[in-house]
């Protein structure tokens, strides 16, 4: 299963709101740190909207919130906004021109597919925010290993006020 | 784990592990109040794939009544915590690539893929 664009921004975008539910976050914020455009990242966030994970906040400057249940929402029911998962979809010809060739590899990949499809059924956003803490704390533990200081550890996730310094991030 | 009632099975389940800790075999139940609201079955296993020592869950189950109220992570923890005493600093368990439900579950308790894939085939007869 190959993600599109779309797809993973979406993730990082309702990551982004989940973290924080109370805060408000405009579409250029977040267009900006993954390095998109504005209008690209409109479009995805307006899908959000429109099937309830985020809502449109009213007012100066505008952006959205989360408006999720962290705690139900999978990060499938989040793809499933953006992929098409039926597997006519991707073959295009009629099931009777298939060669044997075509079932194998067929059935290999849609292996891979089941695998990948029960993996982000099964993760929810609760789920995933704990992920991200465990990340940082190892990422903290590692650190403090290597320069032997607690203090001057801080974990990877930029608060509002220093998301800026942290820079620009490009998504693969 | 797959939802079904199986009592023989059961019953050999209980003669195997219900009976003190012998064999690194575990069955613990949730208590509430005299009534049992949950189990979890697991196992050290030291012989499997060459590999260290390791925790196996094999079954875990909550009433349905009183789901989401933090019995199953309870049970898991308790597990665990038997599973540390005995050395073990590693859990696995097999699941259903269809049971959403205890694959959240698990996943909610850090659980990721581990290093093994299962394979299996039907056996012509
Ligand atoms: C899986 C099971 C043991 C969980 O027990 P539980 O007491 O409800 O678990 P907890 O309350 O500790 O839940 C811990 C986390 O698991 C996840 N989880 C539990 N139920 C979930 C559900 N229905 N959907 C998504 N995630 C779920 C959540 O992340 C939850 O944390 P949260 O409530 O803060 O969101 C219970 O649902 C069960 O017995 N299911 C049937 C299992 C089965 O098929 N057994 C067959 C024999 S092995």
């Amino acid at each position: 299963m190959r993600l599109q664009k779309n797809t993973s921004l979406a993730l990082y975008s309702v990551i982004e709101f989940a973290i924080d539910p109370a805060r408000r976050i405009s579409a250029a914020e977040i267009a900006d740190k993954y390095g998109v455009s504005s209008h690209h990242l409109a479009k995805v966030l307006s899908e959000l909207a429109r099937a309830g994970v985020v809502e449109s906040v009213r007012g100066v400057g505008g952006g959205y919130r989360f408006s999720g249940n962290a705690r139900r929402l999978t990060l499938m029911d989040i793809i499933q906004l953006f992929e098409d998962f039926d597997p006519r979809a991707r073959e295009r010809r009629e099931p009777k021109e298939l060669t044997a060739v075509d079932m194998a590899l067929g059935a290999v990949l849609s292996e891979i597919d089941e695998i990948a499809k029960a993996t982000f059924s099964s993760i929810t956003l609760a789920t995933m925010l704990r992920l991200i803490e465990r990340q940082q704390s190892g990422a903290t533990t590692a650190a403090v290993r290597q320069d032997g200081e607690r203090t001057a550890v801080r974990p990877g996730i930029p608060r509002s006020r220093d998301r800026k310094s942290n820079g620009r991030r490009k998504l693969a | 784990m797959t939802g079904l009632e199986k009592r023989s099975y059961w019953r050999s389940v209980y003669r195997r592990y219900g009976d003190a800790e012998q064999a690194g075999r575990k069955f613990l139940v949730a208590d509430a109040g005299g009534r049992v609201v949950g189990f979890v079955i697991g196992e050290v296993r030291d012989w499997e794939f060459g590999s260290q020592p390791c925790g196996w869950v094999f079954a875990i189950d909550v009433r349905p009544d009183i789901r989401r109220s933090g019995i199953g992570t309870r049970l898991l923890e308790a597990i665990c915590a038997s599973f540390r005493r005995a050395g073990v600093r590693k859990l696995r368990t097999m699941l259903a690539r269809d049971n959403t439900l205890i694959l959240s579950f698990f996943r909610s308790q850090g659980m990721m893929a581990g290093l093994f894939i299962p394979l299996e085939m039907d056996l012509e007869t």
